[in-house]
């Protein structure tokens, strides 16, 4: 298996407009294994993004070292693929041509031509391989920027809250569709997300981040199997964890009668 | 059903209406005198109209079999029967009663006498701007999108070009003549080559910011998925700058079609603006006229073959952006 993360003591400064340095990150130490689903998760402004632009190589660390298996994360690379929370499908290219973007940059397009067809039948978009991205609905577009991310067979999907613009039926329909390939590609997979209902029914591990100061404040393993039940004791239980973790644990009010 | 009966008799009212406009244009242009402080002509705008009722009624039979002409015909129809209203009254004003001073306004009679009895001077003319045209849209747009994509990509290119840009850009193409006289070998070449300016600023202006106004996440995705940083430049900047590219490349035709009467006035046998220049020092305004009316359908056709072509290239843009 192949796809492991590295992640050693890195720091990222950024410079406000008024000339102040805020900490995106302030030492972060991670360790994903080959094949794992992690999500990050945590308020905004706690480094979430920025850790998985560093991991995709389109930001650099200040100070510390990023790695996939063992080599050096020096730029982007189709060895990690990235999906943003905006689709950013090429507005100029048909799905098919958007999909088949990465072979044909590479310049493997003529071996590799049937994967096209093959990525776009396993997001469910066959028949709308002709269709421009702006005749698509918000949820379409964004399994096609999916499929566009996996037909280079990258060894980890780095996934920006790729459903938080989307309506809860299509965001759960595209979880269960992610895990499946999860599943069947065996690939790492990092999400970011806000959605605390989506990193504990998607992930193996949840990686939780605080904002002041910017750094992973806890991990937790869900060790459930899949399927998950979404509303099953377990998965609650992990639900309520993480709720509490990010200080939105609330306080149960003191009932004095039911109506 | 009533309702449906009404508007289908709307519907061929609306068709109709050009048709009445003619005749009314017809009945007044044959049974008024025409004014003596007019010269004398052969009746022209009787043929005209005539030729005009001919072809709007051939349109309007087919209209019964084709749909699309029949759209056409409904939508248009007010407006050409307000058209030919227009050179109604003109005529009026003009040929019948000389209500207008007779030196600046002939009669229409004239100026289409003109596009008549002079079709072979100036096919030449259009023959010759076209030429002018072609070379200079040609060479203008090539260099333009160059220098734009130039100046999109490199930072380079930008420190060191867009200032001497901003400045050469907009001197206008009269100001060139002096230099361009001594810089091109023939007359033809330097008046190509003011065409040529005219189109380069704009197409330059518009493609480098359409570049630089391509979203950084297009760029970033791309990187993602491998692409080096050539195929970067041509499969997504470009791509993604074409709407800009194309505004710029219309506003550029836009300015040739001004300069092409200044190009024409270094040593030119023929062309349009310069056919123009020569009978408005000759006072001839019956033929000002008549240059006028070919030079607007001239540009009008190469206008709409341009936005055709653009509807081709950029299909993708519907529903993106609109302009």
């Amino acid at each position: 298996m192949v796809g492991s993360i590295t992640v050693e003591g890195v720091r990222k400064t950024f410079t406000t407009a008024d000339g102040d340095t805020v900490h995106a990150l302030n030492g972060v130490d991670l360790q994903i294994n080959a094949g794992e689903f992690v999500t990050l998760i945590g308020p905004s402004g706690c480094g979430k993004s920025t850790l998985l632009r560093l991991i995709a190589g389109l930001d650099f660390p200040d100070s510390g070292t990023l790695a996939l298996d063992g080599k050096k994360i020096t730029g982007p690379d189709c060895e990690r693929g990235f999906m943003f929370q905006n689709h950013t499908l090429f507005p100029w290219l048909n799905i098919y041509d958007n999909v088949a973007f990465s072979l044909r940059a590479r310049g493997i397009y003529k071996e590799k031509k049937d994967d096209v067809a093959e990525y776009i039948r396993l997001v469910g978009l066959e028949g709308f391989e002709k269709s421009f991205p702006h005749q698509l609905s918000g949820g379409m577009c964004q399994r096609a920027s999916l499929a566009r991310a996996l037909v280079g067979h990258p060894k980890v999907l780095l996934l920006d809250e790729p459903l938080g613009a989307l309506d809860a039926f299509t965001r759960m329909n595209i979880q269960d569709e992610i895990l499946r390939i999860h599943r069947e590609h065996g690939m790492t997979m990092i999400m970011v997300t806000h959605d605390v209902d989506e990193a504990v029914y998607l992930a193996d591990r949840v990686v939780i981040m605080s904002a002041r100061p910017a750094k992973i404040e806890k991990i937790v393993p869900i060790e459930l199997g899949h399927p998950r039940a979404r509303s099953s004791q377990d998965f609650l239980a992990y639900r309520a964890e993480i709720l509490r973790r990010l200080h939105f644990g609330g306080k149960v009010p003191d009932v004095e009668y039911y109506l | 059903m009533r309702k449906l009966w009404y508007t289908m008799k709307y519907k061929q009212l609306k068709k109709i209406i050009p048709v009445f406009s003619i005749l009314l244009a017809l009945a007044l242009q044959i049974f008024i005198p025409n004014s003596p402080l007019h010269p004398q002509s052969k009746p022209y705008f009787t043929y005209v109209l005539i030729g005009f009722l001919t072809v709007y009624l051939i349109l309007y039979l087919i209209s019964f079999v084709r749909t699309s002409i029949d759209k056409m015909l409904v939508y248009r129809g007010a407006f050409i029967g307000g058209v030919v209203l227009f050179f109604n009254i003109l005529n009026l004003l003009t040929a019948k009663a000389a209500l207008l001073p007779v030196l600046y306004f002939p009669s229409l009679d004239r100026v289409f006498g003109v596009i008549a009895e002079q079709t072979d001077v100036l096919a030449k003319c259009v023959l010759y701007s076209a030429r002018l045209l072609f070379f200079g849209i040609v060479f203008g747009a090539l260099a333009g999108f160059t220098t734009g994509i130039c100046l999109g990509f490199s930072k380079t290119v930008s420190y060191w070009l867009s200032p001497v840009i901003r400045i050469i850009g907009p001197i206008p193409s009269t100001a060139w003549i002096p230099l361009v006289l001594i810089a091109f070998p023939t007359a033809v070449s330097a008046s190509a080559f003011l065409v040529g300016v005219a189109v380069w600023f704009p197409t330059t202006i518009m493609t480098s910011s359409g570049i630089s106004n391509v979203q950084n996440a297009y760029f970033e995705v791309s990187r993602t998925l491998g692409a080096s940083h050539r195929y970067q430049i041509f499969r997504v900047g470009i791509p993604a700058a074409m709407p800009h590219m194309f505004l710029g490349l219309f506003n550029g035709i836009c300015s040739s079609f001004i300069t092409l009467v200044t190009a024409e006035m270094i040593g030119a046998k023929y062309g349009i603006g310069w056919y123009i220049n020569w009978q408005k020092e000759m006072l001839s305004y019956a033929n000002v006229y008549a240059g006028l009316i070919i030079i607007a359908v001239l540009f009008s056709v190469l206008i709409t073959l341009l936005f055709r072509f653009r509807d081709k290239i950029l299909v993708w843009q519907k529903g993106v952006i609109k302009w």
